[in-house]
């Protein structure tokens, strides 16, 4: 009896002392698988989801509340929503961003949807990132843009009423450091999915296109006419993007180098990665510098204003005249074609909200 | 353990060896797998991406030309044994030399060492293969066919540019799909798929067998492809891709096979 005694007495001091000193081992944030579109099931591969970032609904919400906090700025004045806004698919109506200094920068805000099925994962205008979590550590950090300085900011945010407990709710520790940071961030903007435009529902049968939305997504997908689909998919690759780079004839010699700049590759001067036609109602300026003001400038450009280079795409057809030379019914419902792609339901999503 | 039962153990060692190798030399096929790769060359030279965007190749017709994109298609490898039996490697491969991706190929079927009469793979897709179909990888890569143009897959995607007659630079891009005339109605259509043979070979432990475009080949025989002529939109052109697939009889060869 004494000897079992001294057992148990020994037991309870062990668990006491293993419970009292154990930091919050074992603990696991609550998993949330995105939810993958049925066109994207059907069509295309898997979104790109890395091992060591798995969505987890805090690490999301986590995420969403940085994306809408000025505290990432050096200042504590522009959020990364400022340039990216919601309502503009996530991308910014002026032409070149404002940075907290007041600098403008000198490409147009890219728009963030479907990013997880970017399976190079090569992000920016000219790829210099590599994966969506390392894209994130550059606007924060950029002078011309948030400015912050990153040691400075994982201070403040540790200091925080708020942020320790999010985080270690997110990812079982309060000790915060920019990779956190930037994994967060990732989680959701991997949740920003856009596929429930007109053209979608059409795809899947649950609405009928107009005479002229169908006769411009011909246009789109005719080799001699718009022969688009080659850069910018097709009903059978929803993304509507190639996710690569293209120099499209937009100038004859290069004030931006674009992929060059990163690559080292003269063969590369002029090329810059082809963004998605999705949302194209509400991210207007387009082109990685916003030199068009609007879709018709764009279609314009490719039927007559192609420019000619050494780097210029060979699928860009008919350089000496400038492009295709599209009616103006084609262009008109090339138009028509291109705004079916847009979806409102993305744009009003109280999810990507603040 | 005395001598006699050091001796007992001896001689069942030596008797376990002696059954073992005899076992070993049932010379049963083992099943193994195969690898496959892929290099391209111009006339015997090798082409990596690494010499694209120089204008430092010369077609069969005189022009100086120059790579920028190649990723082609090949699907459905056989292996034809002594008895005549086929064996299919189901699958596909889209290689990609511009990205320098997917350049090797090592099917999950597995198949029995010894001798084979004849292995081959379809360059393209079979009809069968091609329509009502869907591939991710492939839509992922935007490969498709408009269904303007019957749908299905691109075969192969060559661009570059060349030097026209007048020394000017211009682009060319060879896409191949199956043949069709979208004029008609119906459309008419007709296959520009076609079988490789890499002719007879023997497979072992750990073969790779290596082959090789020959990307000078697309533009030589038995057409001489003019690109002054013939350098766009030919996805829509008849007797463009029919020249292709002439063109491309020539195109592939075994390079060697290891070990």
């Amino acid at each position: 009896m004494k000897r079992s005694n001294t057992h148990i007495i020994l037991y309870l001091f062990l668990s006491f002392f293993s419970c009292g000193n154990e930091p919050v081992t074992g603990y696991e944030p609550t998993p949330e698988p995105l939810k993958i579109p049925p066109l994207f099931e059907s069509y295309i591969l898997a979104p790109v989801l890395p091992i060591d970032n798995p969505q987890t609904i805090e690490g999301v919400a986590l995420g969403k509340q940085l994306f809408f906090d000025p505290i990432l700025s050096g200042d504590n004045t522009q959020a990364c929503a400022d340039c990216h806004a919601p309502q503009n698919a996530f991308t910014d109506i002026n032409r070149f961003s404002t940075g907290i200094t007041g600098t403008l920068g000198k490409r147009n805000a890219m728009p963030l949807f479907n990013l997880a099925w970017n399976y190079d994962e090569k992000f920016f205008w000219d790829g210099r990132s590599f994966s969506l979590e390392h894209q994130v550590f550059r606007p924060v950090a950029d002078p011309t843009e948030m400015a912050s300085i990153w040691k400075d900011l994982v201070v403040e945010l540790q200091n925080h009423p708020e942020y320790p407990q999010k985080f270690k709710d997110a990812f079982g520790t309060s000790k915060i450091d920019s990779t956190l940071v930037t994994k967060a961030i990732a989680q959701f903007e991997r949740t920003l999915i856009s596929a429930n435009s007109k053209f979608d529902k059409y795809l899947l049968g649950q609405v009928e296109l107009t005479p002229n939305e169908l006769n411009g997504f011909n246009v789109f997908m005719d080799g001699e006419k718009g022969d688009c689909f080659h850069c910018h998919g097709s009903d059978k690759n929803p993304l509507w993007t190639d996710n690569l780079f293209h120099n499209n004839g937009l100038d004859s010699s290069f004030s931006d180098l674009g992929l060059g700049v990163i690559t080292g590759d003269p063969a590369d001067n002029g090329k810059f990665k082809t963004p998605s036609l999705r949302n194209l109602a509400y991210t207007a300026p387009y082109m990685h510098d916003g030199r068009f003001a609007t879709l018709e400038e764009v279609i314009n450009h490719y039927s007559e204003g192609l420019k000619n280079s050494s780097t210029i795409d060979p699928l860009m057809k008919f350089v000496n005249q400038g492009g295709v030379q599209l009616s103006q019914q084609e262009k008109a419902d090339l138009k028509a074609f291109l705004l079916t792609l847009s979806d409102p339901e993305f744009i009003s999503n109280p999810n990507f909200k603040p | 353990m005395n001598k006699e039962s050091f001796n007992k153990v001896i001689v069942i060692l030596y008797i376990s060896m002696f059954w073992s190798c005899s076992s070993n030399s049932d010379l049963q096929a083992k099943e193994v797998q195969v690898s496959f790769n892929f290099s391209s060359s111009w006339r015997g030279v090798p082409v990596t991406n690494a010499d694209f965007n120089d204008l430092k190749y010369t077609n069969t017709y005189g022009t100086s030309l120059s790579l920028s994109k190649l990723r082609y298609l090949i699907s459905n490898i056989r292996f034809t044994n002594t008895n005549g039996d086929i064996i299919h490697l189901p699958g596909y491969q889209l290689i990609d030399i511009t990205e320098n991706k997917n350049l090797s190929l090592t099917p999950e079927q597995s198949l029995p060492t010894g001798k084979y009469t004849q292995v081959s793979f379809t360059f393209g897709f079979t009809n069968g293969d091609n329509y009502n179909k869907s591939y991710p990888d492939l839509n992922a890569a935007s490969w498709n066919v408009p269904e303007m143009l019957g749908g299905g897959y691109h075969f192969m995607q060559m661009e570059g540019k060349f030097l026209d007659d007048t020394n000017t630079e211009i682009s060319y891009a060879m896409h191949m799909i199956r043949a069709v005339d979208n004029n008609l109605t119906p459309m008419r259509f007709e296959d520009t798929f076609f079988t490789v043979n890499l002719g007879p070979m023997t497979i072992s432990d750990n073969t790779t067998i290596y082959m090789d475009m020959n990307i000078a080949a697309w533009f030589d025989s038995p057409n001489t492809w003019n690109l002054n002529d013939l350098n766009n939109m030919m996805m829509p052109n008849f007797n463009a891709q029919l020249m292709l697939f002439e063109n491309g009889q020539n195109v592939f060869h075994l390079n060697h096979i290891t070990p």
